[in-house]
């Protein structure tokens, strides 16, 4: 059947709200306004006030909220309006959600989900513009789902449920609308794992998130591109890199988010660190150019990695 | 208040201050290490306070947090060996002096980060309600954490959604060398709840029964309203802000001054005074409570050090 990222994200959360009477859902306008991009539309109306919760504009004090209630055997998933915001909780999040069980000796442990959208390319300017799903990725003792299509929309959530840790997912605004084929019933294949998402045997493109359609287009300009949906940027799943490296021999990483000590120098760095006597060429890497997201189209265009830059890339590599 | 209640106050409060002044003496040896807090001069506010709650209710505190996981009721030993960064600590080393825990005591720490708590026990509390479980959530502030956002943001949403969690605002004075009145423009902080209308009391944290006054009438309007509670207990450090701190901000003579109303000191007047005890009971709390801080020394001192091939362990619960 057909189904679009959004509905996917929709499936999710009913299923959760449905079969687990602990969660809840709390956030900026999830509830009469419908959630900003109409993820929660009608929730408020079918489950309720007791589980679907406006929150004033305070995300530090709502995803502490979480962390507590996560602390008292609740299942919270607190959504952050868009990445952008999510820094006014960064605090809550690294020194408390990310911490705890650590720091407690092993104690605590703190199940709180917490989504929110990310990404740039519809002119909303630098404050509304961030991916920084690879910066969270730095931070020991959280997760990070990055779903990329419709299948894993509809999964992420329970992934993240079913995992006693704090768990972000990073939904791409972008994708809200990108209608896929899939079976009736959620797949749910290896969480927390890469997929390949395409085979090929001269080179290997290694994205997640908002990139993966487009580097999918820009490889199907090509025969042999192997393409890697990391799906997950923490832990992140080496082995499925290193595999596919082996083979092709060159690689190429596609990050939406900035250049300089990012997801994209980490992995980088990993192929280096593993498998630098199988490279044929230097890692090569596709990132958004180093300046706050512009309003204007054409800047922005140009700021963030488009299907073009990454074929102009791959060209050059294969040749 | 019975003779007995009476005695386990002071003997807690006494145990306190052993166990601080103890913790400082174990600091210059290097037995501890790090940051360092001590509670000396407020042990009536916690005293107080805790002789009210149970083993079931939740308690979130802050960096200066020895006594009130004593009084929760984390051991001594457990503690001691915290602070040595030994594996029998109350979170295996991994947190020290600032970072106590005790999942079975209920005990969520140990915050080092200023306000950092007080939306974590909103949530606790939450989380009491919707599963309709019975008990309270107490979170423990400095009056330095009424200066950051989400001190504002967590009284609101306790406000907005009724959910019956007291605040508690140890007022020592200073945010670390920033006094009130330099930091704030209305240093009334009762003031500062009630405009997320959030009922609010101020009292005397030099005074255990103050303190067991206030608590109590917190605690029944939060079981009967289901709605939040903040109390300002103005109390004082006699100490230093941590082992780190030269004192430049406040005179000898304001430190003496407020010395005059140690609350342990009053507490024993009063006792005695009353004949509710003798100077030669008071002299048998200080030799068990000698006795309890050797046994827990020589705990912490035996206690092995985790093994650094546990390092990198507990960063992720498990998936049942």
């Amino acid at each position: 059947m057909k189904m679009s990222y959004r509905d996917a994200l929709r499936e999710g959360i009913q299923t959760a709200l449905d079969s687990d009477p602990r969660v809840f859902i709390m956030g900026e306008d999830v509830g009469a306004y419908g959630g900003t991009y109409a993820v929660t539309k009608g929730f408020l109306n079918k489950y309720g006030p007791n589980r679907i919760f406006d929150a004033p504009l305070s995300e530090a004090g709502f995803t502490g909220l979480g962390i507590g209630a996560a602390l008292g055997g609740l299942r919270p998933v607190i959504e952050i309006m868009t990445v952008n915001f999510s820094l006014l909780a960064l605090d809550q999040i690294l020194n408390s959600a990310a911490l705890l069980h650590h720091m407690s000796g092993g104690q605590f442990s703190v199940p709180l989900v917490i989504r929110m959208t990310t990404g740039g390319g519809r002119q909303l300017g630098a404050q509304h513009s961030h991916s920084l799903e690879g910066w969270y990725a730095h931070i020991p003792g959280l997760k990070i789902l990055t779903p990329s299509n419709v299948e894993d929309a509809r999964s992420s959530l329970y992934f993240a449920l079913t995992n006693p840790n704090p768990v972000l997912i990073f939904e791409h605004a972008l994708l809200l609308n990108t209608i896929e084929e899939v079976p009736d019933q959620p797949c749910r294949i290896h969480p927390f794992k890469g997929l390949v998402k395409k085979q090929g045997e001269d080179l290997t493109l290694i994205t997640y998130g908002g990139m993966v359609n487009r580097s999918l287009e820009a490889c199907s300009r090509f025969s042999s591109v192997e393409v890697i949906d990391l799906r997950c940027l923490r832990p992140l799943d080496s082995e499925i890199i290193f595999n596919s490296v082996r083979k092709t021999h060159k690689a190429l990483i596609v990050d939406e988010g900035w250049r300089s000590c990012s997801l994209s120098a980490e992995i980088s760095a990993r192929i280096m660190e593993t498998c630098f006597y199988d490279l044929h060429l230097p890692v090569e890497r596709i990132c958004r150019k180093e300046v706050p997201i512009p309003y204007a189209r054409h800047l922005e265009l140009a700021a963030i990695p488009q299907v073009d830059d990454i074929a102009l890339k791959i060209k050059e590599m294969l040749a | 208040m019975t003779s007995i209640n009476c005695r386990k106050l002071l003997f807690e409060m006494m145990m306190i201050r052993r166990m601080e002044e103890l913790s400082l003496e174990l600091y210059t040896k290097e037995k501890i290490r790090g940051f360092l807090h001590l509670y000396v001069g407020q042990e009536a506010l916690v005293t107080g306070v805790m002789s009210l709650l149970r083993k079931e209710d939740n308690v979130m505190a802050t960096y200066r947090e020895h006594a009130h996981a004593l009084l929760k009721g984390v051991p001594l030993s457990s503690i001691m060996a915290e602070m040595f960064g030994k594996s029998q600590g109350c979170s295996k080393g991994r947190g020290g002096s600032m970072h106590l825990f005790s999942k079975e005591h209920r005990f969520f720490g140990g915050n080092a980060i200023v306000g950092a708590g007080l939306p974590q026990a909103v949530g606790l509390a939450f989380a009491s309600l919707s599963q309709n479980v019975k008990r309270n959530t107490v979170v423990f502030f400095g009056e330095g954490a009424v200066a950051e956002g989400i001190f504002h943001e967590s009284l609101n949403l306790a406000s907005l959604w009724n959910i019956p969690v007291i605040f508690i605002c140890e007022n020592n004075l200073y945010a670390m060398g920033t006094s009130l009145e330099r930091s704030q423009a209305q240093t009334e902080l009762t003031k500062k709840a009630q405009v997320h209308n959030v009922i609010s009391q101020a009292g005397d944290g030099m005074d255990v029964f103050d303190v067991i006054e206030k608590t109590r009438q917190a605690l029944s309007y939060v079981e009967e309203k289901k709605k939040p509670y903040f109390l300002e207990f103005k109390t004082y450090r006699f100490r230093p802000h941590s082992m780190f701190d030269p004192e430049l901000y406040r005179s000898k003579k304001e430190i003496e001054s407020w010395k005059k109303s140690d609350p342990i000191l009053k507490l024993r007047v009063h006792l005695l005074d009353r004949e509710m005890i003798t100077e030669v009971e008071i002299k048998k709390m200080e030799d068990d409570i000698e006795l309890l801080m050797q046994e827990a020394v020589l705990f912490a001192d035996k206690s092995p050090l985790e093994p650094v091939t546990d390092l990198e362990k507990n960063l992720y619960e498990d998936v049942l």
